[in-house]
C-alpha cells in the first residue's frame, strides 16, 4: 500500500486555542497550513476553560494596565516566570481579546456595552473577559469559525476550500522528523483506520496542551497525555521546570465517576466560600506573609470586598491556586474534611438561586446532572485535582521557537516559562492567544527564510516500524494496566506534597514501568483501536512523569506548584534557577540553568520591599539588568 | 456499592456487526460512559468509543442509549431499572466507522457551507459596544457543544439519506440564527439563504431537536420558528417584496 503523504509550509499539532491561533496567523500570512487534532475538530480541552481570559482592558476598573497585570503574573508565579513572556502576555492580551470580537465572539457586556470583566484569584482588578462560565468554548468556536472563514475565502479564490488550510481530525502524531538537524515534518496515523500518514513541512508548531492523564485525579480529558512534551524531547528540544504542576484547588470529589472534574474558580469569584466539617471558613488561617497586605484576615472585610473593592482587601478564597490547594489538602489531612475527602464550597447561602443560575450556568448544570447536587440549595464538595502543567518546552519568548531545534515552535500549555511556578486563573486563555499568534508568526518567518526540507526514506521507515511494533508482539504487557500503575505512582509519590525519598522511589518505579512498556502488545486490528492508541500515549506519559519526578527531586525548595515536605520554604538560590530536562534516547537528564534576570524597567515596576520577599540582597542591589 | 449490570453493545463496522451482551460492574454515581470504559479496560480492549471531557462540555460521546440520542457522560446508570439491560448503539443518522463511533463528517461539511461572520469594516478592534440583552439571543445558540444529537434525531435526515445534500440540520439553523441575530454581523439575507440554500423549509417543527439538546437550547422555538416566520413575512408580504426589490436589500 502506498503511504499517504502531505506537503505543507506549517504543520500545527494540536487544535486547541494555541494551535488554532497559530494556524490563523500562518494562513493569513499566505502559508499553507495543516492542523492536526487527536479528537474531532472543536473538542480540544480549551472548551473546558470556564472562568475567562485575563486581559487588562480596564473596562470595569480603569486603574488596570499591562503593568499591573505583569506584576500579578510575576507574583502568582513566585518570580520564576520568564519575565519577557509575562511582559509580552500582559501587553498583548487586550488586543487578542478585541481581535476575537472582530471574528464574531460575543463576550458578556458591561452596562456601557464594553466587554465585561470579572474578578479572579491573584488578579488585582476585575480582568477576565468571559461568557458566563463557558469562555473556553467561545474561544474555540470563534477560532474554529475563523478558520472556516479563511477556508471560504480560499474556496472563492482557488475553487478548493481546503487548499490553504486543512484540518486533519482524529489523527495522532507519533514522531516529529528532522533532516540535517532541522525540522522536516511529522509522522503519524489516522485513529479511525490506523493507517499511516506522512506530513512534510519545514516548520512544526506544537500546541498539544497538558499532561494531566499522567495523574490519577485530573481535570484533563484523555487527550492530556503530554504528547507534545514528549515529541519535543525526542526531537531534541528541552523542557523547562517540569516539577511545577498546578493542582486546581476545586475539583469535584463526589461521586467517584466525576472525581477531578473542575469547579471553576468563578464560583469563589462570585462569592463562594470554603468551609471545613466544623463549619469554619478556614482560608483566613492560610494567608502567607507575602500576601498579607492584599487579602482580608477577617470575614467582615472579606464580605465587604464584593461591594467595595477599593477600600477592602480581597477574601482569602481568592488567593492563588497553589495556596488554596495546599490549604484544602491540609484541612483534609487534619481530619476536618468532608466524608468523601474534600471540603465544602458554598454559594447557596450568599447568592440568590436565580443569580447563581445566571452567573454560573454550566456549574449549576454540571452538579445537577452529573452529581445530583443543586448548588443553589446545598454546598459542593471539592478537593484538589491535577489541572495544568506550568513546565513545558523551552522557547524563545518573542518567536515561540523551541530552543535547540530549528523549525520547531511551541505555544500554549505545552510551552514552559510563561507562568513560572504557578499560573493565575485566566492567564491560560490569553497565553494561548498571545503565544499561539507569536508561534504562527515565528513559523512564517522561519519558513520564508529556510524553505522546504524533504524527509528521507530512512526516517519514514523507522517511524513506520515503531507504529507496527506493538502489533507484532504477542502476550506482552497491557497498556491499560501500565497506565493505571503509572497513575498510582504519580498520585502517591509525585503529587501535591512531595519528599525526596518518595521522589527517588518514584523515579525507580517509573523506570521499571518504562522498561515493561517496551513490551506492550495490542489486541485487535488497527481500526479505531483504543488499546493501540493508548500504547503511544503511555510512552509519552512515561517520559513526562520521569521528567517531572527528576526535576522535583532536584528542586530543594517549595514554590508554587511544587511543594516539598522536606524543604518547606522558598529558597532564593532556587528562584534564580530553571531546571532543564533533555532526553538522550534512553533516559531524561536534567541540569540547572540560570533564570534570565528581570530587565531594569520591569524591575522598577515593583515596590522594592515586595521584591525583598523573593530576591537576595545582591539581586536587589543590582536592580535588574539592562 | 458496586453491582453488576447488563449492557448490550453494538460491535462491528460498516461491513458487518451486531449487538453483544456483556455483564459489567457499575459503582454508585456512575454514568454509562464509565461502564463502557470498564468494558474496554477489562473485556474488550479494542472497543471503539469517542469521548473527551466527560463533563458534558465537549459533545464527543454522543450515541444512542436504548434508542435515544444521548451523551454517554451525562446519562446516569441509576436512571435505568436494576434489571434493565442498557443498549448502546452508534448514532443512526451517520455512517458507522466502528462500534460506537460514527462518521460525523457530514456536520463539518455543513459547517463550511454557512457563510462566516462579517465584521463592520469601520469598527476597529475594541470599539464595539453592545448591550447584554442584545448579545444574549445569539449567546444562547453559541452554547452549542456540537454533539450533533439534534442532527442525529432529526427525521428529515435520519430516515432520508437523500435529504442530506440539501438540508443543513438544526445545528446549523441555530448557527445561521446566531449570526442573523448577532448585533454586528454585516452579511444580509441570512434568513433567506437558510430557506433557499440550507433547507430550513424542510423542517416541520416536530421539536425533536430541542428535546435531545443537552444544553437545553430552544432550537425550534428560538431559532427555527422565528426564522421561518421572518422568511414568510419577507416572501409573502407584497409590499415588503416590492420594497426589497426596489431598494435592492432584504427588507428587515
Amino acid at each position: 500500500m502506498t503511504l499517504e503523504r502531505h506537503n505543507y509550509d506549517v504543520l500545527v499539532i494540536g487544535a486547541g486555542g494555541a494551535g488554532l491561533r497559530a494556524a490563523v496567523e500562518a494562513r493569513e500570512a499566505g502559508l499553507r497550513v495543516a492542523i492536526i487534532c487527536k479528537s474531532l475538530f472543536g473538542k480540544a480541552h480549551t472548551v473546558m476553560a470556564e472562568g475567562g481570559a485575563a486581559a487588562s482592558m480596564g473596562n470595569v476598573n480603569d486603574k488596570d494596565s499591562w503593568m499591573v497585570h505583569f506584576r500579578d503574573t510575576m507574583r502568582g508565579g513566585k518570580f520564576l516566570s520568564h519575565f519577557r513572556m509575562a511582559e509580552l502576555h500582559a501587553k498583548e492580551a487586550p488586543d487578542r481579546i478585541w481581535e476575537l470580537e472582530t471574528w464574531g465572539a460575543l463576550f458578556d457586556r458591561t452596562k456601557e456595552g464594553k466587554i465585561s470583566q470579572r474578578n479572579f484569584g491573584g488578579h488585582e482588578y476585575p480582568r477576565l473577559a468571559h461568557v458566563g462560565d463557558r469562555t473556553g468554548l467561545e474561544l474555540i468556536r470563534t477560532m474554529q469559525q475563523k478558520i472556516v472563514q479563511l477556508q471560504q475565502k480560499d474556496g472563492r479564490e482557488s475553487g478548493d476550500m481546503e487548499s490553504g488550510i486543512k484540518v486533519f481530525a482524529e489523527l495522532t502524531i507519533t514522531e516529529i522528523l528532522k533532516e540535517n538537524g532541522k525540522i522536516s515534518g511529522a509522522y503519524g496515523y489516522w485513529r479511525e483506520s490506523g493507517e499511516e500518514v506522512l506530513f512534510e513541512a519545514p516548520a512544526v508548531v506544537i500546541a498539544t496542551g497538558g499532561v494531566g492523564k499522567t495523574f490519577k485525579i485530573t481535570s484533563n480529558s484523555w487527550e492530556g497525555t503530554g504528547d507534545g512534551h514528549a515529541l519535543a524531547l525526542k526531537a531534541g528540544a528541552n523542557l523547562v521546570d517540569m516539577e511545577f504542576l498546578q493542582f486546581h484547588p476545586t475539583g469535584m470529589v463526589w461521586p467517584p465517576s466525576v472525581r477531578g472534574i473542575l469547579v471553576t474558580e468563578s464560583v469563589r469569584g462570585e462569592g463562594g466560600v470554603l468551609t471545613n466539617n466544623l463549619g469554619e471558613r478556614f482560608m483566613f488561617k492560610y494567608i502567607p506573609d507575602v500576601f498579607k497586605d492584599k487579602y482580608a484576615d477577617n470575614e467582615a472585610e472579606a464580605d465587604r470586598w464584593y461591594e467595595d473593592q477599593d477600600n477592602n482587601r480581597r477574601p482569602p478564597e481568592l488567593l492563588p491556586r497553589d495556596e488554596v490547594a495546599r490549604a484544602i489538602n491540609t484541612e483534609v489531612k487534619a481530619g476536618r474534611g468532608t466524608e468523601h475527602g474534600g471540603v465544602f464550597l458554598d454559594v447557596s447561602k450568599r447568592i440568590p438561586a436565580e443569580t447563581i443560575k445566571k452567573r454560573l450556568p454550566s456549574m449549576w448544570h454540571q452538579f445537577y446532572e452529573l452529581a445530583g447536587v443543586d448548588i443553589t440549595k446545598e454546598p459542593m464538595e471539592v478537593g484538589p485535582t491535577c489541572h495544568y502543567v506550568m513546565g513545558g518546552v523551552e522557547v524563545e519568548p518573542d518567536t515561540a521557537a523551541a530552543v535547540g531545534v530549528p523549525g520547531l515552535f511551541a505555544a500554549g500549555e505545552v510551552a514552559g516559562g510563561m507562568h513560572g511556578s504557578n499560573r493565575l486563573g485566566g492567564n491560560s486563555l490569553t497565553d494561548l492567544l498571545v503565544f499561539g499568534r507569536r508561534a504562527g508568526m515565528g513559523a512564517v518567518a522561519y519558513v520564508k527564510s529556510n524553505g522546504a526540507n524533504p524527509v528521507s526514506e530512512g526516517a519514514i521507515a523507522a517511524a513506520a516500524k515503531k507504529i507496527q511494533a506493538p502489533f507484532d508482539r504477542e502476550g506482552g504487557e497491557n497498556s491499560y494496566s501500565l497506565h493505571a500503575e503509572l497513575q498510582e505512582i504519580t498520585h502517591n509519590l509525585v503529587g501535591i506534597i512531595r519528599t525526596g525519598s518518595e521522589l527517588a522511589e518514584a523515579i525507580e518505579k517509573i523506570a521499571a514501568i518504562r522498561a515493561r512498556s517496551a513490551n506492550v502488545s495490542v489486541s485487535g486490528g488497527r481500526k479505531f483501536n483504543p488499546g493501540f492508541h493508548l500504547a503511544f500515549d503511555l510512552d509519552n506519559m512515561l517520559l513526562v512523569a520521569e521528567s517531572t519526578a527528576k526535576s522535583a527531586i532536584a528542586r530543594e525548595e517549595s514554590r508554587g506548584g511544587h511543594t516539598r515536605d522536606d524543604f518547606p520554604n522558598m529558597n532564593n538560590k532556587w528562584r534564580q534557577m530553571n531546571l532543564i530536562s533533555s532526553f538522550d534516547r534512553t533516559k531524561v537528564n536534567f541540569r540547572e540553568q540560570a533564570l534570565p534576570v528581570l530587565h531594569k524597567e520591569l524591575f522598577d515596576l515593583f515596590d522594592v520591599h515586595e521584591l525583598e520577599k523573593y530576591m537576595t540582597p545582591e539581586e536587589i542591589a543590582k536592580g535588574g539588568s539592562n | 456499592m458496586a453491582r453488576n449490570i447488563k449492557l448490550r453493545i453494538w460491535r462491528g463496522d460498516s461491513t458487518d456487526g451486531g449487538l453483544k451482551d456483556v455483564v459489567v460492574e457499575a459503582n454508585e454515581g456512575e454514568v454509562v460512559l464509565d461502564v463502557i470504559h470498564r468494558v474496554q479496560a477489562t473485556q474488550m480492549g479494542d472497543l471503539a468509543v469517542r469521548w473527551n471531557c466527560k463533563a458534558g462540555k465537549c459533545g464527543s460521546c454522543s450515541m444512542e442509549i436504548n434508542g435515544k440520542p444521548r451523551l454517554a457522560c451525562m446519562t446516569q446508570v441509576a436512571s435505568f431499572g436494576e434489571e434493565e439491560t442498557i443498549t448502546v448503539t452508534p448514532l443512526r443518522a451517520f455512517p458507522i466507522i466502528k462500534d460506537l463511533v460514527a462518521d460525523v463528517s457530514f456536520n463539518y461539511k455543513k459547517a463550511m457551507e454557512v457563510p462566516a461572520y462579517e465584521h463592520p469594516k469601520e469598527l476597529a478592534p475594541g470599539e464595539a459596544r453592545m448591550q447584554q440583552i442584545d448579545v444574549e439571543r445569539s449567546q444562547e445558540f453559541r452554547k452549542c457543544i456540537e454533539c450533533f444529537l439534534c442532527q442525529d434525531v432529526c427525521h428529515v435526515v435520519r430516515d432520508h439519506e437523500e435529504n442530506k445534500k440539501s438540508f443543513a440540520g438544526p445545528r446549523f439553523f441555530i448557527r445561521i440564527a446566531e449570526l442573523d441575530m448577532h448585533p454586528l454581523d454585516m452579511l444580509k439575507n441570512r434568513k433567506k439563504s437558510a430557506q433557499e440554500e440550507h433547507g430550513l423549509g424542510m423542517c416541520n417543527i416536530t421539536k425533536c431537536c430541542t428535546e435531545v439538546c443537552p444544553e437545553h437550547i430552544k432550537i425550534t422555538d428560538n431559532a427555527i420558528i422565528p426564522m421561518k416566520e421572518r422568511v414568510a413575512d419577507i416572501k409573502y408580504d407584497p409590499a415588503r417584496w416590492l420594497g426589497s426589490k426596489i431598494r435592492r436589500r432584504e427588507g428587515l
